[in-house]
């Protein structure tokens, strides 16, 4: 599956493209070999890399800031005031989330995020971005149609309600705080992280209803 | 730049397409290139801006048609040949023609963790008093620069108001070309998306930009 910056490249069944990917995976693998053998990288750290980024650092950060943040009324102002050091007390911190702003969703606004000239995401509380976010079709759309946008991820929000998008074009990255679903009074924190979903902490989705999950 | 990479408002990319329960990488390579970028960073000896530079200075076919692992790659390649670490010979070859270079800070295993907490925060100490304050009306510059820049073409020559102060920040423009950090105020900048767009443009859609002090002109 070869997926370009402009585009999902549905077929896979073509030869050109495999050919593509094999010369890909040769000249990476080449690369770490020649990198390894001048002494410039050490190759348990490149694992240690990968393991922290696709198991241990992901969505699920995010969610229970999210979920303290419903909870807890002192720690919600705190997160929104200045987020960084908020997230952080949940010990949340570091590369691509050195300065964090939380974004509060209201019924009357609802904020999106989006790098339009890369990919810039808050790592430390959604893992890395996924392929959607970091391709063309969503930098190019979400700042100028946003509604469309949400209509391709299944979202359709009130014709009033303001859209809010914020374009990480500096160091400044930013976390949607989505609004907290009705009837889940009384539950339990990781209760409802697990209402948070990845999607309604960019900003293209919302959270789970209470009848979505067991 | 004003390279493929400045899409905002771009049109004809088609529809966004969420892959469902998407894998963090889709192939092995994938991991391992992005791997090498983050551990090659410090002994490399460039900062972020440089590398971002470095990934989208290229050709608009180029760019669009490379996946996005594969512009990291191909802007790793760059960052090291320019620096002579490694030679276009040695890649294509995949083995070692001459002499490595002397580098610091090679990433152990050991280190990781505490290198991805340190990550690399770009407050510096303000080297002046903001001179905008929330609420102020400003226009974004007319520029078009040959190197990097993170001041996006679709809000050029726009006016929009302060939102937020965020300090003082490294300034990529700069930065990307070793000519120092030279921070500056950063600010949020929101515009009406009839500003953007024009009048037949959706009137509850509002959009921001993170604008540097240099970014801005008073409306």
């Amino acid at each position: 599956m070869l997926d370009t910056m402009s585009g999902h490249d549905h077929d896979h069944h073509h030869d050109h493209d495999h050919s593509e990917l094999s010369e890909t995976e040769l000249r990476v693998r080449a690369l770490e070999t020649l990198l390894t053998e001048k002494g410039y990288v050490d190759p348990a750290a490149l694992d240690v890399l990968i393991e922290t980024y696709e198991k241990k650092v992901g969505p699920r950060n995010g969610a229970r800031v999210v979920a303290k943040a419903w909870v807890d009324p002192d720690y919600r102002k705190r997160l929104l005031a200045d987020a960084t050091p908020a997230i952080a007390e949940l010990s949340y911190a570091g590369r691509q989330g050195e300065h964090i702003v939380a974004l509060e969703n209201t019924p009357k606004t609802h904020n999106m995020v989006v790098c339009t000239l890369c990919s810039c995401y808050p790592w430390p509380v959604l893992g890395l971005p996924p392929v959607w976010y970091k391709s063309a079709p969503y930098r190019s759309r979400a700042v100028s149609d946003p509604r469309g946008v949400l209509r391709d991820f299944g979202v359709a929000l009130a014709p009033d309600t303001e859209i809010r998008i914020w374009d990480s074009t500096a160091e400044i990255r930013y976390i949607v705080l989505p609004m907290r679903p009705p009837g889940t009074e009384g539950w339990s924190e990781d209760k409802l992280a697990d209402l948070v979903t990845r999607d309604s902490m960019i900003g293209t989705g919302l959270p789970k209803q209470p009848g979505e999950v067991t | 730049m004003d390279g493929a990479q400045d899409m905002g408002g771009v049109k004809g990319f088609g529809p966004v397409e969420p892959e469902l329960d998407e894998p963090v990488f889709h192939a092995e390579w994938e991991r391992r290139a992005f791997a090498l970028t983050l551990a090659m960073g410090r002994p490399g000896g460039w900062n972020i801006d440089m590398s971002r530079f470095a990934r989208e200075n290229r050709p608009h076919d180029d760019y669009l048609s490379k996946s996005y692992y594969q512009i990291w790659l191909a802007g790793l390649e760059r960052l090291m040949i320019e620096r002579d670490l490694v030679t276009a010979d040695e890649i294509e070859q995949g083995h070692v023609l001459k002499a490595p270079k002397p580098v610091q800070n090679v990433l152990t295993s050991d280190d990781v963790k505490a290198m991805l907490h340190r990550g690399g925060p770009t407050e510096r100490d303000p080297l002046a008093p903001a001179r905008f304050a929330i609420g102020d009306r400003v226009r974004m510059k007319t520029i078009n620069p040959p190197t990097h820049t993170r001041l996006p073409r679709y809000v050029r020559g726009r006016v929009g108001t302060i939102e937020l102060l965020h300090g003082s920040h490294v300034f990529p423009d700069t930065n990307s070309l070793a000519q120092g950090e030279n921070p500056q105020w950063l600010y949020t900048v929101c515009f009406a998306g009839t500003e953007l767009w024009g009048a037949e443009a959706d009137p509850t859609t509002k959009v921001s930009v993170d604008a540097w002090e240099s970014y801005l002109e008073p409306a």
